[in-house]
């Protein structure tokens, strides 16, 4: 196993290289910059400016300068924001997405998972149909739309909950944006389940056990859960790359400061340091995540052995 | 077994409910919060340009002149001054202020921030509004260590200008103009604005900045009218989703908006009424003619496509927030300007204006069978769009076929400064309150910001004359005149004049419209 891992790490360094090479050049190729705008400045102060930021340097060495300095982990100044570095604006966004994004994927695992099991237990009953229609309304309605009728409803018309802010992570304030990121992934994974549930339950082995005499409990949980999960788990990886991605949107509509807000508006921008910097925070996010999936799995799934 | 599962369950869910429930408690301090559109590029009035900096950065710093609760100009740090007979030597005597750390503020302070602002390896992307001080422009190219701003001692400050200028005093309302603690930024240096570090010598002090979260700022017991401040504390919250921070205003949880989205008016009129703040705003919305392109090149084609634009639909059904059409460069209500000027076309009906324009468009070749091919350029957003689409429909008829493009503002503005495009939208706010803020918009010496590529050495001459003219009156005469050339010449075809938007809520006590959107703190009040 302590292979396989050494082997993964090692493996996602050119993957990181690349995905820095791809995004640098790519942000560069869109037209417009950082300074462009509604006035223009005249020449002497535009030259200044560019100087500064080191923007005049043919493009290759304005390259490799970034990379020297992410080697040892300057992000660079901001573009945009002169009194922070993307280093601190980087810092003080990533908690709060990582929080929101955990607390959003361990509210859709818990409520996914359980709703899928309780409808593969209670297969084609009112209680099935139910779970599975309101989990495809979950997953067709977007995000962006849910998210807003729910700060409406129960947040302009009803004040029960704050309609923005992060308020230094009250729960309050936590309660609708994790909402409306956690549903249509629990919506997913309780359709996900309750197939999985559904298939495992008609196993050999699990027929063995009901044989034996077991329980009807002791049976799902704790044999024919381990193998009901094993897509769940599998679909979890990219399920947190989903919600970390969708915390884009959802962080610019619920006023939130995380990371997803600086790749917003720091596209706009122009702000390439920022951007850069949240691309590198996400990329290595989800590299690791994907690890960690497939950890998890090498131990739910007995056949699967990483190491020869 | 159920019943007591059940049981905890219940007694979770009322437990959780009770967490929830925001805890009541009585504020005696007077908080005022702000949905102010936009994160700061930084608390130095150095390194900032745009109006929602101006809403925080002029809160914390006092210039030599200030604005009042209406708008008007104020003596701000400096309690008075004499102005020499050309026009040119401005002698300011500061009052007794001292910055938030005790220390006094001194005219080495304003010196030092020249100087500093216009320093050549100084990044200041607005510097440049500083040009009309003597030397201003070479002293930052870095051809001379001479610059017309001199301490004459603690309490005094001399400035002197290129030449009189009429709205100088109206230009040190602005930040580029705001004095900085030399004391601080020697000591500190970069790291001076942070929290902690920065002083005050305004109404507020900054105590703390979570980026992209909010920026807090409270009273500062230093400023020489403390006693007249009512509010204690101020909160900036930087989102840009306009829906977003009005539903947090109708949810109290912001009081003031700065914008709404246009196409929300009819809803706001109706749910917030006495919320809804529209008032004049010193700013033009035009559309811009490349006349290095041909046939824009000619007067008749420029003129016939600004008379066939319905002006009163674009600002009545189009925008619906109270725009104002306008028929000329120059906003109404600015400063030393004897009268509106507006293109001869005004006062012919738009049916009239119609059948002028297809007139002159087919003596220049051009009719709906045979028409003219141009694209319209805009920056993407709603508003710019639907006019857009309306110039398009109303140019139809006199033949022309328009294509649109839309395009980042970043790359857009890009586009205009190096004239490449055929009809562009643009818009103007003024800096300061005088009609040259405009007009210079259509002189040759302008350059890049002129994108129109309009050169007229009559406009040109009279722009001149009122460049050394100290006499008000006289100098607006010429003004007026200037503009008066360039509006019959029709470089760029002005659409309306900018209305403020601002969603207000009742509780807040003393705002009053005024002509720049500005509302300094110091002046308002929270009823509790």
């Amino acid at each position: 196993m302590l292979r396989y891992i050494t082997f993964r790490l090692l493996g996602a360094i050119p993957t990181m290289l690349l995905i820095i090479t791809a995004a640098f050049f790519l942000m560069r190729v869109a037209p417009g910059g950082p300074f462009a705008s509604e006035r223009a400045l005249p020449p002497e102060i535009e030259a200044r400016i560019l100087a500064h930021y080191k923007l005049d340097l043919p493009l290759w060495r304005q390259y490799f300068d970034y990379l020297s300095h992410i080697l040892v982990g300057d992000f660079g100044p901001s573009f945009r924001v002169r009194d922070f570095t993307v280093f601190e604006l980087l810092k003080t966004g990533f908690p709060v997405s990582l929080k929101l994004g955990v607390l959003a994927l361990i509210v859709a695992a818990i409520f996914g998972m359980g709703a899928g099991i309780a409808a593969a237990l209670r297969q084609n009953t009112r209680l099935d149909y139910l779970v599975m229609s309101s989990a495809m309304t979950g997953i067709a309605i977007p995000n962006f739309v849910m998210a807003p009728l729910l700060t409406l409803v129960l947040g302009v018309y009803l004040s029960w909950l704050p309609v923005g802010g992060w308020n230094d992570g009250a729960i309050r304030n936590m309660i609708l944006p994790i909402t409306a990121l956690a549903l249509p992934k629990i919506a997913y994974i309780a359709r996900l389940t309750r197939g999985s549930m559904v298939e495992t339950l008609r196993a050999d082995y699990v027929r063995t056990a009901r044989a034996k005499g077991l329980r009807a409990r002791l049976v799902v949980l704790r044999h024919a859960l381990k193998g009901a999960l094993l897509p769940v788990v599998s679909y979890l990886g990219p399920a947190a790359a989903a919600i970390i991605t969708g915390s884009v949107v959802i962080e610019s509509i619920f006023d939130l400061p995380g990371i997803g807000r600086y790749f917003i508006q720091g596209a706009l921008n122009r702000d390439y340091t920022l951007v850069m910097g949240a691309v590198i925070v996400y990329a290595g996010l989800i590299i690791s995540l994907n690890l960690l999936v497939d950890i998890a799995y090498g131990f739910l799934d007995p056949k699967v052995k990483y190491d020869r | 077994m159920k019943t007591r599962f059940m049981h905890y369950v219940v007694v979770g869910a009322i437990a959780f409910a009770a967490s929830i429930t925001g805890p009541t408690s009585l504020h005696a301090e007077k908080l005022l919060r702000i949905a102010n559109m936009g994160e700061p590029a930084s608390l130095d009035p150095h390194f900032v340009s745009g109006v929602w900096e101006n809403r925080i950065v002029g809160e914390i710093f006092l210039g030599l002149t200030t604005e009042a609760q209406d708008g008007s100009i104020i003596p701000g740090a400096a309690e008075s001054w004499t102005i020499s007979p050309d026009g040119r030597v401005y002698t300011f005597k500061l009052r007794d202020q001292i910055w938030s750390d005790g220390v006094k503020v001194t005219a080495e302070d304003f010196n030092y921030a020249y100087r500093r602002i216009l320093a050549p390896e100084t990044p200041a992307k607005y510097a440049s509004l500083l040009y009309t001080i003597k030397n201003a422009e070479a002293f930052k190219r870095g051809d001379t260590k001479d610059l017309g701003v001199k301490a004459v001692d603690d309490k005094t400050l001399e400035i002197t200008l290129e030449g009189p200028t009429p709205y100088f005093l109206a230009q040190l309302v602005h930040y580029t103009a705001y004095p900085v603690p030399k004391h601080v930024v020697e000591k500190f240096g970069k790291d001076w604005i942070k929290p902690g570090n920065i002083v005050s010598n305004g109404a507020y002090m900054v105590t703390e900045w979570v980026p992209n979260d909010h920026i807090k700022a409270v009273k500062n017991p230093k400023f020489y009218d403390a006693a007249k401040v009512k509010i204690d504390a101020v909160v900036w919250y930087p989102g840009e989703d306009r829906a977003q921070a009005q539903k947090r205003l109708r949810a109290n949880e912001v009081d003031i908006c700065t914008d709404f989205a246009s196409d929300q008016i009819e809803l706001l009129k109706r749910e917030l009424p006495k919320e809804t703040r529209i008032a004049p705003y010193q700013g033009m919305y035009f559309f811009t003619l490349n006349t290095t392109r041909k046939p824009f090149d000619n007067k008749n084609v420029r003129l016939a496509l600004s008379m066939a634009v319905d002006r009163d639909v674009i600002a009545n059904q189009v925008l619906k927030t109270g725009e104002i059409p306008a028929y000329g460069y120059v906003p109404p209500n600015t400063a030393n300007y004897p009268e509106l000027v507006s293109a001869s076309f005004k006062t012919m009906s738009q049916k009239d204006r119609d059948a002028k324009a297809i007139e002159l468009m087919k003596a220049a070749g051009y009719t709906p069978e045979k028409p003219l091919k141009l694209t319209i350029s805009y920056n993407t957003s709603e508003n710019h769009k639907k006019i857009s689409i309306a110039l398009a429909s109303m140019w139809k008829k006199i033949g022309v076929e328009a294509e649109l493009a839309n395009a980042e503002v970043a790359v857009h503005y890009k586009n205009m400064e190096e004239a490449n495009y055929d009809v562009a939208r643009g818009g103007w706010i003024a800096d300061y309150n005088d009609a040259q803020n405009f007009l210079f918009l259509v002189a040759t010496s302008s350059g890049k910001l002129n994108y129109s590529r309009y050169s007229s050495p009559e406009f040109d001459w009279q722009m001149a004359e009122a460049a050394v003219t100290t006499d008000l009156k006289k100098r607006g005469e010429f003004l007026k005149k200037a503009e008066t050339i360039a509006i019959a010449d029709m470089p760029m075809i002005p659409i309306y004049y900018y209305v403020s938007k601002n969603l207000v809520s009742q509780k807040v006590i003393g705002w009053k419209d005024t002509s720049r959107d500005i509302h300094r703190i110091r002046w308002l009040d929270l009823a509790s």
